[in-house]
């Protein structure tokens, strides 16, 4: 019973972590290509998860579309917030930006409650078996898709990043500004380029937890769940988000598993990637892959 | 966020103690006497309405002002303030709980905060900017945790109750008599951060803030003043919990989210990064901000907008939008804030009808 229960939970663990290093990876693409820290990245898969769900329940429109238009909606979305709101800013002291990043998320978590209320809304069932027997466990369909979309996505993200011609022009403008716009790449496309791709991609995040929780305000929570995951990974390092992700997922739920069977505390699955969080910051803050250039005090 | 002292041109003092004064020209002291004379008598004439809201820009502006030195002057951010304020408050109900006289209890609560808050601020010992943000982000979380669990001193989720206000036997609960008990830790608190501020530590937080490397070279230990910050602005955010506290007469975790450390965050960068007064102006626009939202809200009821909008199912959100809003605009727009466009009124009556 209890060991059944633990395998569950890693599966578990591994699922969401996947999902948490899939939100990660774009963190660290809007951290890598503009130097900022998206406070606001719950957010991008709030929107996008809200209009999927909008499309789909006020339209008819068959998932596949629905998704694909709120996709590409929210890659709108995104370079317009950059090039509105962060833009001028570019220069300014790091809390400016991070408190402008702030002010987005509250901004825009106040309106999703107030245009679709604060319940979670469940998506219409769009597999027709809701659950697939592996290896004697059920297993969710849309858990499973989940998974698959979010290795799909890596892989996607690996592919452009290596071969892809803006890809690299990204990684050339995250390893020097200057050298990347001698080369001709125009710097404030790839800004807001890497601004549109993470949000695009985290409404892909968005609707897939939407998909299996429902979609409700609580989808924003990963916003701030993706601050460990990338913490340990390493801030710059879009390797080390995901093993961060991973690592944050299991650790969830291996916390849960110790909590419900020795601890009984209750909460201890919400809080425990924050206690890791502060012991990797007194330990080792550029994390598992990050490049050792902070600045010690 | 740099301060540009907005004074005529020609610096004509000559010693270090002219120009060190709390107040640089015997005016600002004599209007400064004033206002405190004036707010003295507000009870006699406010209604209970604007009266609370006073008492609320106090305990707030007190928390506010611990942030500001903590973020204005000496550049760390902290994005876990509201949780400080509340273990004042918890702190301060558990000591009033256990006998100590209330006047005591709000200070020792701010003691221990300080404690809590050095304990906190560890991190920022050895590291810094965002890093250290996302360190207070845990702290936010943490803490709020343990507000729930701790039943021995929050009461867990039912909240603590406060005792009320009492100095040698006279009770000063009311709304008319606790905003002078109000009134007198704001008008200690700011005094006190001014002094601060022309001192030797004050200018090494500064130093710290503006060029971290000079200030070590010119021996200023950084280690010290940055976790020297975190300990002031917890003991101010502890004070303002623990009045909060005696206010309500209640403590409870509700509330003390990551929303309201935004606000707090709000009202310093509305005021202005880096300026005493700007602190207390910020949490007036601050408080301010959502009455007046309530304000618009019913003059519109039963139009056009309210009909196609339902304001008033919306008015939370509306005011948390609006939050979000102004920390966005002041930024982009105005990032020094209401005490920079304060200094320019200033500047601009003093040097009329020449603008240079």
């Amino acid at each position: 019973m209890q060991s059944q229960l633990l395998l569950q939970l890693i599966i578990n663990g591994l699922i969401i972590g996947t999902l948490y290093g899939v939100v990660g990876m774009c963190f660290v693409l809007i951290y890598k290509a503009s130097q900022v820290v998206n406070f606001a990245q719950g957010e991008f898969l709030l929107i996008g998860a809200w209009t999927c769900w909008w499309l789909l329940t006020a339209w008819n429109i068959p998932f596949f579309w629905g998704f694909l238009i709120a996709v590409c909606f929210m890659m709108v979305f995104g370079i317009a917030v950059q090039m509105i709101v962060l833009r001028p800013l570019i220069g300014e002291p790091i809390i400016s930006v991070i408190m402008v990043t702030i002010g987005l998320s509250i901004f825009f978590q106040a309106l999703m409650k107030w245009m679709f209320g604060t319940f979670a809304q469940p998506f219409p069932p769009i597999f027709p078996v809701a659950q697939v027997n592996i290896l004697g466990l059920q297993v969710q369909t849309a858990y499973l898709m989940s998974t698959g979309v979010s290795l799909a996505i890596m892989a996607g993200f690996a592919w452009f990043f290596k071969y892809s011609r803006l890809g690299l022009a990204m990684r050339a403008t995250a390893f020097s500004q200057q050298v990347a716009q001698s080369l001709g790449i125009s710097v404030r496309q790839v800004f807001a380029l890497s601004w549109g791709i993470s949000a695009a991609v985290s409404a892909v995040a968005g609707v897939v937890v939407g998909i299996v929780n429902g979609v409700s305000s609580a989808l924003s929570y990963f916003g701030i769940k993706v601050f460990p995951a990338v913490i340990l990974g390493g801030l710059d390092s879009v390797f080390g988000a995901v093993v961060g992700g991973l690592i944050v997922g299991l650790l969830e739920n291996l916390g849960q598993y110790v909590d419900s069977q020795y601890l009984k505390w209750g909460n201890l699955y919400e809080i425990i990637p924050f206690y890791a969080l502060i012991i990797i910051l007194m330990i080792k803050p550029y994390g598992l892959f990050g490049t050792r250039d902070i600045e010690r005090v | 966020m740099a301060l540009t002292s907005l004074r005529p041109c020609g610096d004509y003092r000559t010693s270090y103690k002219a120009d060190q004064t709390i107040f640089q020209t015997r005016l600002t002291l004599v209007f400064v006497i004033l206002a405190i004379a004036a707010l003295c008598c507000t009870p006699l004439f406010a209604s209970r309405y604007v009266l609370s809201l006073m008492i609320q820009i106090g305990y707030l502006g007190i928390a506010a002002l611990g942030l500001n030195i903590l973020v204005g002057f000496s550049g760390q951010i902290s994005i876990g303030h509201a949780v400080f304020f509340g273990f004042g408050g918890f702190a301060s109900a558990f000591l009033a709980d256990k006998g100590v006289p209330v006047p005591l209890a709000i200070v020792l609560a701010g003691l221990w905060t300080t404690v809590v808050g050095l304990i906190f601020g560890l991190p920022a010992a050895r590291v810094k900017g965002l890093y250290l943000a996302i360190a207070t982000l845990a702290a936010q979380f943490i803490l709020q945790d343990f507000f729930v669990r701790a039943e021995w001193f929050t009461g867990g989720t039912h909240g603590a109750i406060a005792a009320p206000f009492t100095l040698f036997g006279y009770d000063l609960s009311g709304d008319a008599r606790y905003f002078y008990v109000v009134l007198f830790f704001v008008v200690v608190g700011y005094i006190g951060a001014t002094n601060l501020m022309r001192s030797r530590d004050g200018r090494a937080l500064i130093a710290v803030r503006d060029h971290y490397l000079s200030a070590e070279m010119m021996g200023v230990n950084l280690t010290k003043y940055r976790t020297m910050a975190f300990g002031i602005s917890s003991f101010y955010a502890g004070i303002g919990g623990a009045l909060y506290a005696h206010y309500v007469g209640f403590m409870s975790v509700e509330g003390l989210d990551i929303l309201f450390s935004i606000q707090f965050l709000g009202m310093i960068i509305i005021g202005g990064l880096g300026s005493i007064m700007g602190s207390l102006m910020g949490t007036v626009f601050m408080v301010l901000l959502p009455e007046a939202t309530g304000w618009l809200a019913s003059a519109l009821s039963g139009s056009v907008i309210d009909q196609v909008l339902h304001l008033k199912d919306g008015i939370t959100y509306m005011r948390e939008m609006l939050i979000g809003l102004t920390i966005i605009l002041f930024l982009i727009f105005e990032p020094d804030g209401l005490a920079h466009r304060w200094r320019l009124i200033k500047a601009y009556w003093k040097l009329y009808p020449f603008s240079y």
